[in-house]
Protein backbone atom coordinates (compact mmCIF):
# COMPACT_ATOMS: atom_id res chain seq x y z
CA UNK A 1 0.00 0.00 0.00
CA UNK A 2 1.32 3.45 -1.21
CA UNK A 3 -0.78 6.84 0.45
CA UNK A 4 0.15 8.29 -2.91
CA UNK A 5 -1.59 6.59 -5.33
CA UNK A 6 -4.16 5.12 -3.06
CA UNK A 7 -4.78 9.02 -2.69
CA UNK A 8 -5.31 9.13 -6.15
CA UNK A 9 -7.45 6.13 -6.72
CA UNK A 10 -9.60 6.91 -3.84
CA UNK A 11 -10.20 10.36 -5.26
CA UNK A 12 -11.53 8.56 -8.63
CA UNK A 13 -13.17 6.50 -7.39
CA UNK A 14 -15.07 9.03 -5.49
CA UNK A 15 -15.64 11.08 -9.01
CA UNK A 16 -17.08 8.30 -10.29
CA UNK A 17 -19.84 7.91 -7.29
CA UNK A 18 -20.28 11.99 -7.55
CA UNK A 19 -21.25 11.16 -11.45
CA UNK A 20 -23.09 7.47 -11.16
CA UNK A 21 -24.90 8.39 -7.92
CA UNK A 22 -26.00 11.91 -9.60
CA UNK A 23 -27.59 10.76 -12.16
CA UNK A 24 -29.12 7.38 -10.11
CA UNK A 25 -30.51 8.58 -7.64
CA UNK A 26 -30.23 13.17 -8.28
CA UNK A 27 -31.69 12.82 -11.84
CA UNK A 28 -28.91 15.59 -12.03
CA UNK A 29 -29.10 15.20 -16.28
CA UNK A 30 -28.43 19.06 -16.57
CA UNK A 31 -25.44 19.34 -14.27
CA UNK A 32 -24.03 16.24 -15.60
CA UNK A 33 -24.59 16.64 -19.39
CA UNK A 34 -24.40 20.17 -20.20
CA UNK A 35 -23.25 22.56 -17.25
CA UNK A 36 -20.50 20.72 -16.26
CA UNK A 37 -19.11 19.82 -19.75
CA UNK A 38 -19.30 23.27 -21.08
CA UNK A 39 -17.53 24.63 -18.00
CA UNK A 40 -14.79 21.99 -18.51
CA UNK A 41 -14.15 23.55 -21.98
CA UNK A 42 -13.87 26.89 -20.73
CA UNK A 43 -11.34 26.34 -17.84
CA UNK A 44 -9.66 24.00 -20.00
CA UNK A 45 -8.96 27.35 -22.92
CA UNK A 46 -9.07 30.10 -20.96
CA UNK A 47 -7.18 27.67 -18.33
CA UNK A 48 -3.70 26.44 -20.99
CA UNK A 49 -4.55 30.14 -22.48
CA UNK A 50 -3.44 31.47 -18.93
CA UNK A 51 -0.23 29.29 -17.92
CA UNK A 52 1.09 29.64 -21.86
CA UNK A 53 1.34 33.83 -21.67
CA UNK A 54 2.05 33.35 -17.80
CA UNK A 55 5.59 31.28 -19.20
CA UNK A 56 6.25 33.84 -22.06
CA UNK A 57 6.63 36.45 -19.94
CA UNK A 58 9.57 34.72 -17.99
CA UNK A 59 12.61 35.91 -20.23
CA UNK A 60 15.55 33.69 -21.51
CA UNK A 61 18.75 35.50 -21.40
CA UNK A 62 21.06 32.69 -22.75
CA UNK A 63 21.46 30.56 -25.05
CA UNK A 64 20.78 26.83 -23.42
CA UNK A 65 20.27 24.45 -25.70
CA UNK A 66 21.02 20.90 -24.69
CA UNK A 67 23.24 19.64 -27.06
CA UNK A 68 23.70 15.86 -28.08
CA UNK A 69 25.96 16.54 -31.07
CA UNK A 70 29.00 18.24 -32.95
CA UNK A 71 28.47 22.18 -32.63
CA UNK A 72 28.39 24.07 -36.16
CA UNK A 73 32.34 24.61 -36.98
CA UNK A 74 34.73 24.40 -39.22
CA UNK A 75 33.61 23.46 -43.00
CA UNK A 76 35.57 20.00 -42.83
CA UNK A 77 33.84 19.03 -39.39
CA UNK A 78 30.48 17.44 -39.83
CA UNK A 79 27.99 18.96 -37.97
CA UNK A 80 25.37 17.36 -35.80
CA UNK A 81 22.59 19.95 -37.38
CA UNK A 82 19.24 18.13 -35.87
CA UNK A 83 21.06 17.46 -32.19
CA UNK A 84 22.84 20.63 -32.05
CA UNK A 85 20.54 23.26 -34.45
CA UNK A 86 22.41 26.51 -35.61
CA UNK A 87 19.81 27.34 -37.21
CA UNK A 88 16.01 27.64 -36.88
CA UNK A 89 14.91 25.13 -39.59
CA UNK A 90 16.87 22.86 -37.92
CA UNK A 91 15.44 23.82 -34.37
CA UNK A 92 11.98 23.32 -35.87
CA UNK A 93 12.73 20.02 -37.09
CA UNK A 94 14.49 18.69 -33.49
CA UNK A 95 11.20 20.46 -32.36
CA UNK A 96 9.37 17.82 -34.44
CA UNK A 97 10.93 14.88 -33.90
CA UNK A 98 10.48 15.48 -30.06
CA UNK A 99 6.71 16.42 -29.87
CA UNK A 100 6.00 13.33 -32.53
CA UNK A 101 8.46 10.88 -31.65
CA UNK A 102 9.84 11.73 -28.29
CA UNK A 103 13.58 11.65 -29.28
CA UNK A 104 15.04 12.54 -26.51
CA UNK A 105 13.39 9.76 -24.45
CA UNK A 106 14.41 7.22 -26.87
CA UNK A 107 17.60 8.10 -25.75
CA UNK A 108 16.79 6.63 -22.39
CA UNK A 109 19.57 4.23 -20.38
CA UNK A 110 19.63 2.51 -17.85
CA UNK A 111 22.75 2.21 -15.61
CA UNK A 112 23.55 -0.82 -14.09
CA UNK A 113 26.69 -2.86 -12.59
CA UNK A 114 27.32 -5.14 -15.82
CA UNK A 115 28.99 -8.99 -14.65
CA UNK A 116 30.13 -8.08 -11.03
CA UNK A 117 31.33 -3.92 -10.78
CA UNK A 118 31.76 -3.22 -13.98
CA UNK A 119 29.46 -0.12 -14.25
CA UNK A 120 27.53 0.37 -17.52
CA UNK A 121 24.80 1.79 -19.39
CA UNK A 122 22.06 -0.71 -20.64
CA UNK A 123 19.46 -0.55 -23.73
CA UNK A 124 16.00 0.71 -21.74
CA UNK A 125 13.47 1.40 -24.57
CA UNK A 126 10.06 0.32 -22.70
CA UNK A 127 9.61 3.28 -21.35
CA UNK A 128 9.78 5.40 -24.78
CA UNK A 129 7.60 2.11 -26.10
CA UNK A 130 4.90 2.93 -23.26
CA UNK A 131 4.58 6.52 -23.61
CA UNK A 132 4.81 6.45 -27.20
CA UNK A 133 1.94 3.88 -27.59
CA UNK A 134 0.01 5.78 -24.56
CA UNK A 135 0.44 9.10 -26.35
CA UNK A 136 -0.57 8.01 -30.21
CA UNK A 137 -3.66 6.40 -28.96
CA UNK A 138 -4.87 8.84 -26.82
CA UNK A 139 -4.43 11.00 -29.70
CA UNK A 140 -5.80 8.90 -32.45
CA UNK A 141 -8.69 7.52 -29.87
CA UNK A 142 -9.63 11.83 -29.34
CA UNK A 143 -9.44 12.40 -33.22
CA UNK A 144 -11.93 9.45 -33.50
CA UNK A 145 -14.24 10.80 -31.26
CA UNK A 146 -14.96 13.88 -33.31
CA UNK A 147 -17.57 11.61 -35.50
CA UNK A 148 -19.66 12.49 -32.65
CA UNK A 149 -18.54 16.29 -33.04
CA UNK A 150 -19.02 16.54 -36.88
CA UNK A 151 -21.78 16.40 -39.11
CA UNK A 152 -20.69 15.23 -41.56
CA UNK A 153 -18.36 13.34 -40.62
CA UNK A 154 -15.12 14.21 -42.49
CA UNK A 155 -13.54 11.75 -45.14
CA UNK A 156 -10.45 11.38 -42.72
CA UNK A 157 -11.96 10.77 -39.63
CA UNK A 158 -14.06 7.61 -41.37
CA UNK A 159 -10.46 6.74 -42.80
CA UNK A 160 -8.56 6.43 -39.25
CA UNK A 161 -11.63 4.72 -38.05
CA UNK A 162 -10.86 1.97 -40.94
CA UNK A 163 -7.38 2.20 -40.21
CA UNK A 164 -8.34 1.90 -36.53
CA UNK A 165 -10.13 -1.24 -37.12
CA UNK A 166 -8.15 -2.81 -39.67
CA UNK A 167 -7.34 -5.95 -36.82
CA UNK A 168 -10.62 -7.50 -37.17
CA UNK A 169 -10.86 -8.58 -33.36
CA UNK A 170 -14.01 -11.18 -32.88
CA UNK A 171 -14.79 -13.58 -29.76
CA UNK A 172 -17.30 -14.98 -28.83
CA UNK A 173 -18.83 -17.08 -25.69
CA UNK A 174 -22.13 -17.72 -23.88
CA UNK A 175 -21.49 -14.49 -22.05
CA UNK A 176 -19.48 -12.45 -24.38
CA UNK A 177 -19.43 -11.12 -27.74
CA UNK A 178 -17.29 -8.74 -29.18
CA UNK A 179 -16.91 -8.40 -32.67
CA UNK A 180 -19.85 -6.06 -33.43
CA UNK A 181 -19.69 -3.26 -33.32
CA UNK A 182 -15.94 -3.69 -34.69
CA UNK A 183 -13.19 -3.27 -32.51
CA UNK A 184 -10.77 -0.50 -32.52
CA UNK A 185 -7.24 -1.26 -31.59
CA UNK A 186 -6.44 2.25 -30.04
CA UNK A 187 -9.07 2.20 -27.11
CA UNK A 188 -7.26 -0.96 -26.27
CA UNK A 189 -3.56 -0.39 -26.52
CA UNK A 190 -4.66 3.05 -24.55
CA UNK A 191 -5.17 1.17 -22.06
CA UNK A 192 -2.57 -1.37 -22.08
CA UNK A 193 -0.19 1.58 -22.17
CA UNK A 194 -1.24 3.12 -19.13
CA UNK A 195 -1.45 -0.24 -17.04
CA UNK A 196 1.97 -0.42 -18.08
CA UNK A 197 2.73 3.32 -17.05
CA UNK A 198 0.94 2.73 -13.53
CA UNK A 199 2.68 -0.72 -12.74
CA UNK A 200 5.81 1.28 -13.51
CA UNK A 201 5.80 3.68 -11.50
CA UNK A 202 3.94 1.53 -8.70
CA UNK A 203 7.08 -1.32 -8.86
CA UNK A 204 10.48 0.19 -9.78
CA UNK A 205 11.53 1.54 -6.80
CA UNK A 206 13.37 4.34 -7.67
CA UNK A 207 10.14 5.44 -10.06
CA UNK A 208 7.91 5.31 -7.62
CA UNK A 209 9.93 7.41 -5.25
CA UNK A 210 9.77 10.47 -7.54
CA UNK A 211 6.16 9.47 -8.04
CA UNK A 212 3.09 11.47 -6.36
CA UNK A 213 -0.17 11.94 -6.46
CA UNK A 214 -0.32 14.16 -9.47
CA UNK A 215 1.57 11.83 -11.19
CA UNK A 216 -0.90 9.09 -10.61
CA UNK A 217 -4.12 10.99 -10.48
CA UNK A 218 -4.28 11.42 -14.29
CA UNK A 219 -3.24 7.51 -15.09
CA UNK A 220 -5.89 6.95 -12.97
CA UNK A 221 -8.70 9.32 -14.21
CA UNK A 222 -7.25 8.36 -18.06
CA UNK A 223 -7.98 4.95 -17.02
CA UNK A 224 -11.55 5.43 -15.89
CA UNK A 225 -12.56 7.23 -19.27
CA UNK A 226 -10.96 4.20 -21.46
CA UNK A 227 -12.74 1.59 -19.26
CA UNK A 228 -16.14 3.23 -19.17
CA UNK A 229 -15.80 3.83 -22.99
CA UNK A 230 -14.85 0.26 -23.52
CA UNK A 231 -17.30 -0.98 -21.49
CA UNK A 232 -19.87 1.41 -23.44
CA UNK A 233 -18.79 0.58 -26.59
CA UNK A 234 -18.28 -3.13 -26.05
CA UNK A 235 -20.48 -4.85 -23.01
CA UNK A 236 -23.51 -2.29 -22.26
CA UNK A 237 -23.71 -0.89 -26.32
CA UNK A 238 -25.21 2.36 -25.33
CA UNK A 239 -27.50 4.42 -28.25
CA UNK A 240 -24.53 5.47 -30.39
CA UNK A 241 -27.76 7.57 -31.90
CA UNK A 242 -29.08 9.21 -29.27
CA UNK A 243 -25.81 10.22 -27.71
CA UNK A 244 -24.30 11.92 -30.98
CA UNK A 245 -27.65 13.75 -31.31
CA UNK A 246 -26.70 14.80 -27.53
CA UNK A 247 -23.04 15.88 -28.47
CA UNK A 248 -24.30 17.63 -31.39
CA UNK A 249 -26.46 19.28 -29.86
CA UNK A 250 -23.75 20.24 -27.00
CA UNK A 251 -21.28 22.06 -30.56
CA UNK A 252 -24.28 23.42 -31.62
CA UNK A 253 -25.62 25.42 -28.13
CA UNK A 254 -28.80 23.69 -28.44
CA UNK A 255 -28.15 21.11 -25.97
CA UNK A 256 -30.66 18.26 -25.31
CA UNK A 257 -30.33 15.43 -22.84
CA UNK A 258 -30.69 12.20 -24.32
CA UNK A 259 -33.39 9.79 -23.50
CA UNK A 260 -32.44 5.87 -22.45
CA UNK A 261 -28.88 6.62 -22.41
CA UNK A 262 -27.28 5.08 -18.66
CA UNK A 263 -25.30 6.54 -16.02
CA UNK A 264 -22.01 5.16 -17.65
CA UNK A 265 -22.42 7.58 -20.13
CA UNK A 266 -22.24 10.47 -18.03
CA UNK A 267 -19.57 8.54 -15.48
CA UNK A 268 -17.60 9.09 -19.36
CA UNK A 269 -18.53 12.21 -20.31
CA UNK A 270 -17.71 13.54 -16.45
CA UNK A 271 -14.27 12.05 -16.03
CA UNK A 272 -13.66 13.88 -19.49
CA UNK A 273 -15.13 16.91 -17.78
CA UNK A 274 -12.24 16.81 -14.44
CA UNK A 275 -9.25 15.74 -17.09
CA UNK A 276 -10.17 19.00 -19.08
CA UNK A 277 -10.62 21.10 -15.96
CA UNK A 278 -7.94 19.67 -14.03
CA UNK A 279 -5.47 19.83 -17.32
CA UNK A 280 -4.09 23.57 -17.14
CA UNK A 281 -3.82 23.19 -13.43
CA UNK A 282 -0.93 19.96 -14.03
CA UNK A 283 1.70 18.28 -14.94
CA UNK A 284 -0.29 17.69 -18.06
CA UNK A 285 0.60 21.18 -19.15
CA UNK A 286 3.57 19.38 -20.45
CA UNK A 287 1.42 19.34 -23.97
CA UNK A 288 1.61 22.78 -24.23
CA UNK A 289 5.41 23.13 -22.07
CA UNK A 290 7.11 21.04 -24.29
CA UNK A 291 7.49 23.76 -27.40
CA UNK A 292 8.51 26.34 -24.88
CA UNK A 293 11.52 24.44 -23.57
CA UNK A 294 14.52 26.77 -23.98
CA UNK A 295 16.59 23.60 -23.59
CA UNK A 296 14.86 22.21 -26.80
CA UNK A 297 13.58 25.17 -28.78
CA UNK A 298 16.82 27.28 -29.30
CA UNK A 299 19.40 27.35 -31.99
CA UNK A 300 22.78 26.74 -30.63
CA UNK A 301 24.39 29.80 -32.30
CA UNK A 302 25.59 31.88 -29.46
CA UNK A 303 29.33 31.66 -30.88
CA UNK A 304 27.77 33.13 -34.12
CA UNK A 305 25.54 35.89 -32.63
CA UNK A 306 25.55 38.09 -29.83
CA UNK A 307 22.65 37.52 -27.49
CA UNK A 308 22.10 40.56 -25.46
CA UNK A 309 20.57 39.93 -21.66
CA UNK A 310 16.70 41.44 -22.04
CA UNK A 311 17.45 42.71 -18.22
CA UNK A 312 20.72 44.02 -18.99
CA UNK A 313 20.42 47.93 -17.53
CA UNK A 314 22.85 50.48 -19.21
CA UNK A 315 26.33 49.92 -17.68
CA UNK A 316 28.89 53.43 -17.27
CA UNK A 317 31.55 52.50 -19.35
CA UNK A 318 34.85 54.57 -19.49
CA UNK A 319 36.31 53.69 -22.49
CA UNK A 320 40.66 53.74 -22.99
CA UNK A 321 40.63 56.29 -25.68
CA UNK A 322 38.29 58.77 -23.26
CA UNK A 323 40.99 57.83 -20.16
CA UNK A 324 43.79 58.52 -22.75
CA UNK A 325 42.26 62.17 -23.52
CA UNK A 326 41.84 62.77 -20.24
CA UNK A 327 45.58 61.85 -18.74
CA UNK A 328 47.20 61.94 -21.95
CA UNK A 329 49.75 65.24 -20.61
CA UNK A 330 50.32 62.80 -17.30
CA UNK A 331 50.80 59.71 -19.63
CA UNK A 332 53.40 61.32 -21.57
CA UNK A 333 54.98 63.45 -18.96
CA UNK A 334 55.70 60.31 -17.28
CA UNK A 335 56.88 58.25 -19.93
CA UNK A 336 53.83 55.70 -20.95
CA UNK A 337 53.29 55.29 -24.42
CA UNK A 338 49.86 56.84 -25.86
CA UNK A 339 48.28 55.65 -28.99
CA UNK A 340 47.69 59.33 -29.80
CA UNK A 341 50.10 62.21 -29.57
CA UNK A 342 49.75 65.23 -27.96
CA UNK A 343 48.68 67.70 -31.33
CA UNK A 344 49.70 71.34 -31.50
CA UNK A 345 51.60 71.39 -28.36
CA UNK A 346 48.40 71.76 -26.37
CA UNK B 1 1.79 37.58 -14.48
CA UNK B 2 4.87 39.28 -12.90
CA UNK B 3 5.74 42.11 -15.30
CA UNK B 4 3.55 41.58 -17.81
CA UNK B 5 6.45 41.42 -20.78
CA UNK B 6 6.09 38.70 -23.11
CA UNK B 7 8.89 37.57 -24.67
CA UNK B 8 8.31 35.99 -28.23
CA UNK B 9 5.34 37.59 -28.78
CA UNK B 10 4.73 36.51 -32.05
CA UNK B 11 5.38 33.07 -31.89
CA UNK B 12 3.31 32.57 -28.79
CA UNK B 13 0.67 34.51 -29.95
CA UNK B 14 0.58 32.15 -33.04
CA UNK B 15 0.87 29.00 -31.12
CA UNK B 16 -2.25 29.93 -29.18
CA UNK B 17 -3.96 30.77 -32.06
CA UNK B 18 -3.38 27.22 -33.52
CA UNK B 19 -4.26 26.18 -30.09
CA UNK B 20 -7.69 28.08 -30.23
CA UNK B 21 -8.47 26.78 -33.65
CA UNK B 22 -8.04 23.10 -33.12
CA UNK B 23 -9.86 23.03 -29.73
CA UNK B 24 -12.69 25.13 -31.19
CA UNK B 25 -13.22 22.84 -34.29
CA UNK B 26 -16.26 21.04 -33.38
CA UNK B 27 -17.62 24.27 -32.49
CA UNK B 28 -16.87 25.91 -35.79
CA UNK B 29 -17.39 23.41 -38.52
CA UNK B 30 -20.60 23.04 -37.42
CA UNK B 31 -21.74 26.64 -37.22
CA UNK B 32 -25.41 27.10 -37.84
CA UNK B 33 -26.11 23.53 -38.51
CA UNK B 34 -28.74 21.53 -36.73
CA UNK B 35 -27.56 17.69 -36.47
CA UNK B 36 -30.68 16.08 -34.48
CA UNK B 37 -30.82 12.20 -34.84
CA UNK B 38 -31.53 11.37 -38.64
CA UNK B 39 -35.21 10.49 -38.75
CA UNK B 40 -35.85 6.36 -40.13
CA UNK B 41 -38.74 5.65 -42.50
CA UNK B 42 -40.71 2.40 -41.40
CA UNK B 43 -41.94 0.19 -44.70
CA UNK B 44 -45.44 -0.66 -45.23
CA UNK B 45 -44.44 -4.15 -43.75
CA UNK B 46 -42.88 -2.71 -40.94
CA UNK B 47 -45.06 -0.72 -39.80
CA UNK B 48 -47.99 -3.72 -39.94
CA UNK B 49 -45.76 -6.15 -37.72
CA UNK B 50 -46.00 -3.23 -34.98
CA UNK B 51 -42.94 -5.31 -33.31
CA UNK B 52 -39.63 -6.58 -34.43
CA UNK B 53 -37.77 -9.18 -33.11
CA UNK B 54 -36.72 -7.45 -29.59
CA UNK B 55 -37.98 -4.44 -28.11
CA UNK B 56 -37.16 -1.07 -29.82
CA UNK B 57 -35.28 -0.19 -27.69
CA UNK B 58 -32.67 -2.94 -27.29
CA UNK B 59 -33.08 -3.38 -31.12
CA UNK B 60 -31.61 -0.09 -31.33
CA UNK B 61 -28.57 0.09 -29.44
CA UNK B 62 -27.55 -4.06 -30.03
CA UNK B 63 -28.65 -5.04 -33.20
CA UNK B 64 -25.26 -5.40 -34.27
CA UNK B 65 -24.77 -8.04 -31.10
CA UNK B 66 -27.74 -9.90 -32.35
CA UNK B 67 -26.45 -10.62 -35.76
CA UNK B 68 -23.48 -11.65 -34.34
CA UNK B 69 -24.60 -13.93 -32.78
CA UNK B 70 -26.78 -14.87 -35.62
CA UNK B 71 -24.19 -15.48 -37.72
CA UNK B 72 -22.29 -17.50 -34.70
CA UNK B 73 -25.07 -19.46 -34.53
CA UNK B 74 -26.45 -20.16 -38.15
CA UNK B 75 -22.82 -20.40 -39.46
CA UNK B 76 -20.80 -21.85 -36.46
CA UNK B 77 -24.01 -24.21 -35.29
CA UNK B 78 -26.13 -24.80 -38.27
CA UNK B 79 -29.00 -23.95 -36.12
CA UNK B 80 -31.54 -21.33 -37.94
CA UNK B 81 -34.58 -20.61 -35.84
CA UNK B 82 -34.40 -17.55 -33.09
CA UNK B 83 -37.34 -17.86 -30.52
CA UNK B 84 -37.95 -14.56 -28.97
CA UNK B 85 -38.54 -13.45 -25.33
CA UNK B 86 -42.42 -13.56 -26.01
CA UNK B 87 -41.87 -16.86 -27.66
CA UNK B 88 -42.04 -15.95 -31.24
CA UNK B 89 -40.29 -17.85 -34.15
CA UNK B 90 -37.83 -15.85 -36.29
CA UNK B 91 -35.31 -17.64 -39.15
CA UNK B 92 -31.56 -15.81 -38.17
CA UNK B 93 -31.33 -14.40 -41.54
CA UNK B 94 -30.09 -11.06 -42.47
CA UNK B 95 -31.76 -11.14 -45.42
CA UNK B 96 -34.47 -13.29 -44.64
CA UNK B 97 -35.70 -11.98 -42.23
CA UNK B 98 -34.42 -8.20 -41.20
CA UNK B 99 -34.20 -6.90 -44.75
CA UNK B 100 -37.23 -8.26 -45.35
CA UNK B 101 -39.55 -5.80 -43.03
CA UNK B 102 -37.01 -3.04 -43.32
CA UNK B 103 -36.55 -3.37 -47.14
CA UNK B 104 -35.50 0.44 -47.50
CA UNK B 105 -31.73 0.13 -46.48
CA UNK B 106 -30.98 3.56 -47.45
CA UNK B 107 -34.03 5.27 -45.40
CA UNK B 108 -33.64 2.75 -42.26
CA UNK B 109 -30.04 1.03 -42.27
CA UNK B 110 -27.82 3.60 -43.65
CA UNK B 111 -29.16 6.86 -41.70
CA UNK B 112 -27.89 6.00 -38.15
CA UNK B 113 -25.07 3.97 -39.89
CA UNK B 114 -23.82 7.08 -41.75
CA UNK B 115 -24.97 9.84 -38.56
CA UNK B 116 -22.69 7.59 -36.47
CA UNK B 117 -19.94 7.18 -38.64
CA UNK B 118 -20.44 3.63 -38.82
CA UNK B 119 -19.23 1.52 -42.03
CA UNK B 120 -20.58 -2.43 -41.29
CA UNK B 121 -19.39 -5.21 -43.34
CA UNK B 122 -22.37 -6.57 -43.03
CA UNK B 123 -22.95 -5.20 -46.45
CA UNK B 124 -19.64 -6.27 -48.06
CA UNK B 125 -21.84 -9.46 -48.54
CA UNK B 126 -25.12 -8.77 -48.25
CA UNK B 127 -25.90 -5.56 -50.41
CA UNK B 128 -26.92 -6.67 -53.42
CA UNK B 129 -30.16 -7.76 -51.80
CA UNK B 130 -32.82 -8.32 -54.20
CA UNK B 131 -35.30 -7.25 -51.94
CA UNK B 132 -33.94 -4.17 -51.62
CA UNK B 133 -36.17 -0.90 -52.63
CA UNK B 134 -34.28 2.41 -53.72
Amino acid sequence: MNSKYMFSLVAVIILFLLAYIGIETAGLYTLFGIWIPYAAVFIFAVGVVYRVVDWAQSPVPFRIPTTCGQQKSLPWIRHASIDNPAENNNVVLRMFLEVVFFRSLFRNMRFDFNKGNKFSYEWEKWLWVGAIAFHWTLFVVVVRHLRFFTEPVPLCIQWLETLDSFLRVEFMTDFLQIGLPGVFMSGLVLLAALIYLLLRRMFIPQVNYISFSADFFPLFLIMGIALSGLFMRYLAKVDIVAIKAFTMGLVTFHPVIPEGVGSVFYVHLFFVSILLAYFPFSKLMHAGGVFLSPTRNMANNSRAERHVNPWNYPVKVHTYEEYEDEFREKMIEAGLPVEKELTNGG
Amino acid sequence: MANNKMYDKGKIVAGLVIFAVMITFPFWFNLGKAAPAPELKLTEKAKAAKECVLEKAEMKAGHMQLLDIWREKVVREGSREYVNTKGKTYQMSLSKTCLDCHSNKAEFCDRCHDYASVNPYCWDCHIDNPKEKK
